[in-house]
């Protein structure tokens, strides 16, 4: 990986083809684009555009009532709606001041780890397919991922867009029926883990391509305020998790792993492990959950009216550190709502890291980066 | 065909004589082999996605490839909200394809918008610019609609007669099959729809299929 | 959360280790108890790197950059005032009087910035930065020098808000397209009527 001014002084000589992959791309993980300038094979220029999804959800959620962007919500990172809901109220009941029972901490841990397990298994598919190992690890991750849409249809009403926490709580309650059920789950696991890593361990077509390719350095992860797995994979401690111990995360133990090179290897081993710790985290709830309510009974829904002043709210998301901003003016609307997308931030050291590297490389550090279009637009 | 036409072919089929017509025959093989456009722009291109996964299983009406190529594809099934800045190239991609071509707006948000139809850069459904054949509802519509919507479009062909006035677009030379791509405005898409669209479908446009 | 920084104690910091800085802090009425320091823009490029660079503080990782768009408001408050008061049996007395005094704050565009710290684990501190007006000068110094995480957001903030941010790297539209005309976040901003009419399409 060279520095951005060797590059874009090699970009003024030579022949220089200048490429755009995207926006309709198959492996652009969504409409995006990056226009590439190619000497050759090997990246000089690389700029990401997107705005092809932007859906203006924060005008949107500025318009309406703080109950009604919650559904907006889990359209942003459509693959994990439960984390989405769950940053959402934990800014709100930050502005607000509301507590939370702690059965509906237990299940909305249950519910973020289960999420957290099927976004890792469906990326570790897609960047398998970006590799050209077309379709049959992504039909591996869907498998589980369908089981656990099942169990969220069944809690929530929806397999994707659940719309499943308020302001104080849940929606509704669990029953002992779904709990076993997510036990018998969560038994399997393990066993999927480690059939889904021996399909890939040692296979030499992933090795030689994803190890030391696209490093990321530290200090540069830190700087452009990269979070997630892929900071965790250039070997910074940070996950919010631990950080902030938000919800009764301080009361589960689990480890974090971290990378060694920050390259494609890392970030996607970096995917296998942590869904081994979400198995962990998942068995400790299960195990630990409470009777009583899952709503607080002060909290109101329809007609919050914070007092006036402002609160950030974030969570480890699968993606990364996910946070919302509101401000509040004494009114039933938000003054001011903003998403800070973990994908979007994530996604300003690109160039970086494919400077160097050859075309078809860039599709596999985007595919790393893990990205979700209707976060990164919002 | 008439219930005695449909006893003569039953008897001969018997018989180990196949008959039908070219019609019937030209639209079985068409129906069956759809093959879809990789176009996902949002939430729905998930539920496309495990659409064709192992439980819910597309290839088993025919779409058994994705063209990543408009040129080699049948079907563009536009899964997702479709933003005025996506727009152009929506219908760019649509004007590639050669015809018998179809459409399938999927989801709330490529019929009208959807929930984010109070958008500034949200196209308020992309039947402003090209024709659709078939629209699902939901948000998203499982996988089981999608399959729904696909048995219908396939419905469709299969009632498609290859001679007289109601005969699909591409038997019809007259009619367009590319359609004007919008261009990036100072404050929107101009034009803002393409009012040639509607005129574009040959017979009752909003014909429901029983 | 990580560990709260005391907002007062920011402040003493950042003017004392940057000499002829002046900070505000801003109390936050919410019980989430973030208060923040609005900083003057003359000042705010180095500030920043200094909050970046100093050794107890070291806030190495700045989270998320918002732009805030506060129209011409109105705000009123109960003021007593001795006044002149008609008494009950017709002659004039000086009298304690509570009267609503009405001002009008003219609006501006406001960048607001969190920075938490990777190494140290704390935060958050949370900078504002307001322009003049928000009409003909919405110009901002740009932090993406000193925390690279700020590029695509200050890119966001003057696409969607119309805010300036001089010196940095490249400053364009990220969301919507180049050659779009308006600044869709701001309150004002109305857009385009273009709904087609139904009754065309049942020929």
């Amino acid at each position: 990986m060279s520095s951005v001014a060797e590059m874009h002084a090699i970009a003024g000589q030579g022949e220089i083809m200048e490429v755009s992959m995207g926006p309709h791309h198959p492996s652009t993980h969504g409409v995006f684009r990056m226009d590439v300038r190619l000497e050759g094979e090997r990246v000089v220029r690389l700029k990401p555009v997107f705005g092809y999804l932007h859906r203006n959800h924060e005008k949107i959620a500025e318009h309406g009532a703080y109950l009604g962007a919650i559904p907006y919500t889990d359209r942003l990172d459509y693959l994990c709606s439960m984390t989405n809901n769950w940053g959402y109220v934990l800014a709100v009941e930050k502005l607000a001041g509301l507590a939370v029972p702690e059965r509906a901490e237990y299940i909305r841990v249950i519910v973020a780890e289960l999420t957290r397990f099927q976004n890792h298994a469906g990326l570790v598919g897609f960047l398998l397919q970006d590799m050209g190992a077309s379709g049959t690890p992504l039909m591996y991750a869907f498998r589980e991922r369908e089981k656990i849409l099942d169990l969220f249809e069944s809690l929530s009403g929806a397999r994707m867009m659940c719309n499943y926490m308020r302001f104080g709580g849940v929606r509704v309650d669990c029953s002992a029926a779904w709990l076993e059920e997510v036990r018998q789950l969560v038994g399997r696991l393990p066993q999927f883990v480690d059939e889904f890593e021996k399909l890939l361990r040692g296979n030499e077509i992933l090795m030689a391509r994803t190890q030391g390719v696209g490093v990321l350095p530290r200090e540069l992860a830190v700087n452009a305020g990269v979070t997630g797995p892929m900071l965790r994979a250039s070997g910074v401690n940070y996950d919010v998790r631990k950080v902030d111990r938000y919800g009764i995360y301080d009361r589960f133990a689990f480890r974090v792993p971290l990378g060694e090179h920050g390259d494609v290897y890392d970030r996607y081993m970096m995917r296998i492990l942590e869904m081994r710790e979400t198995v962990t985290i998942l068995e400790q709830a299960l195990k630990d959950i409470p009777a009583g309510p899952v709503m607080d009974p002060k909290a109101k829904l329809r007609g919050l009216r914070p007092k006036v002043g402002e609160a950030y709210g974030r969570i480890e998301s699968p993606k990364g550190e996910l946070g919302f901003y509101l401000i509040s003016d004494g009114t039933g609307n938000p003054y001011r709502y903003r998403v800070r997308p973990p994908s979007m931030i994530n996604l300003t050291i690109l160039e970086d890291m494919c400077l160097g590297e050859n075309i078809a490389d860039t599709v596999i550090i985007l595919g790393s980066v893990d990205i979700v279009l209707g976060e990164v637009d919002r | 065909m008439g219930q005695d036409l449909k006893e003569l072919k039953i008897e001969l089929s018997k018989n180990g004589i196949f008959t039908t017509t070219l019609e019937e025959l030209y639209n079985w093989g068409r129906k069956n082999s759809v093959w879809p456009l990789t176009f996902g722009l949002a939430c729905c291109a998930i539920e496309m996605i495990a659409t064709t996964m192992a439980r819910y299983d597309l290839a088993r009406f025919g779409a058994e490839v994705f063209r990543p190529s408009p040129r080699q594809a049948d079907l563009i099934i536009v899964s997702g909200t479709v933003t005025k800045k996506m727009a152009p190239q929506v219908v760019r991609l649509y004007n590639q394809m050669p015809e018998p071509k179809y459409v399938i707006a999927m989801g709330a948000c490529a019929i009208s918008g959807g929930p984010f139809r109070d958008g500034y850069n949200v196209l308020k459904g992309i039947d402003r610019y090209i024709p659709v054949d078939v629209h699902i509802p939901g948000c998203p519509p499982r996988p089981e609609a999608l399959i729904h919507a696909f048995m219908t479009l396939q419905k469709k062909i299969d009632e498609q007669s290859l001679a007289g006035a109601d005969r699909p677009r591409h038997l019809q030379a007259e009619l367009p099959s590319e359609f004007p791509v919008p261009e990036f405005g100072e404050h929107g898409l101009e034009p803002s729809a393409n009012r040639d669209v509607f005129a574009a479908q040959p017979g009752n446009p909003l014909k429901v299929l029983q | 959360m990580s560990a709260l920084l005391n907002a007062e104690d920011v402040k003493a910091q950042i003017e004392a280790g940057v000499p002829g800085s002046r900070v505000r802090v801003i109390q936050n009425g919410s019980p989430s108890a973030q208060h923040s320091l609005l900083l003057e823009n003359e000042h705010a490029r180095a500030v920043a790197e200094f909050l970046r660079d100093d050794a107890g503080l070291r806030l190495d990782y700045c989270s998320l950059v918002t732009g805030v768009d506060w129209t011409d408001r109105e705000t009123s408050e109960k003021v007593k005032v001795r006044k002149l008061v008609q008494a009950a049996d017709g002659t004039e007395q000086e009298q304690e009087v509570e009267e609503v005094r009405k001002t009008r704050v003219p609006g501006y565009l406001e960048a607001v910035y969190h920075l938490f710290s990777m190494e140290k684990k704390h935060g958050p501190v949370i900078l504002r930065l307001r322009t003049a007006n928000r009409t003909n000068d919405t110009t901002l110094p740009s932090l993406t020098p000193v925390w690279r995480s700020a590029e695509f957001q200050e890119r966001e903030a003057f696409d969607l808000y119309g805010i300036v941010f001089e010196g940095h790297p490249d400053l364009r539209r990220i969301l919507m397209w180049e050659g779009f005309a308006d600044y869709p976040m701001r309150k004002d901003y109305v857009p385009p009527a273009d709904d087609v009419e139904v009754a065309e399409v049942h020929r």
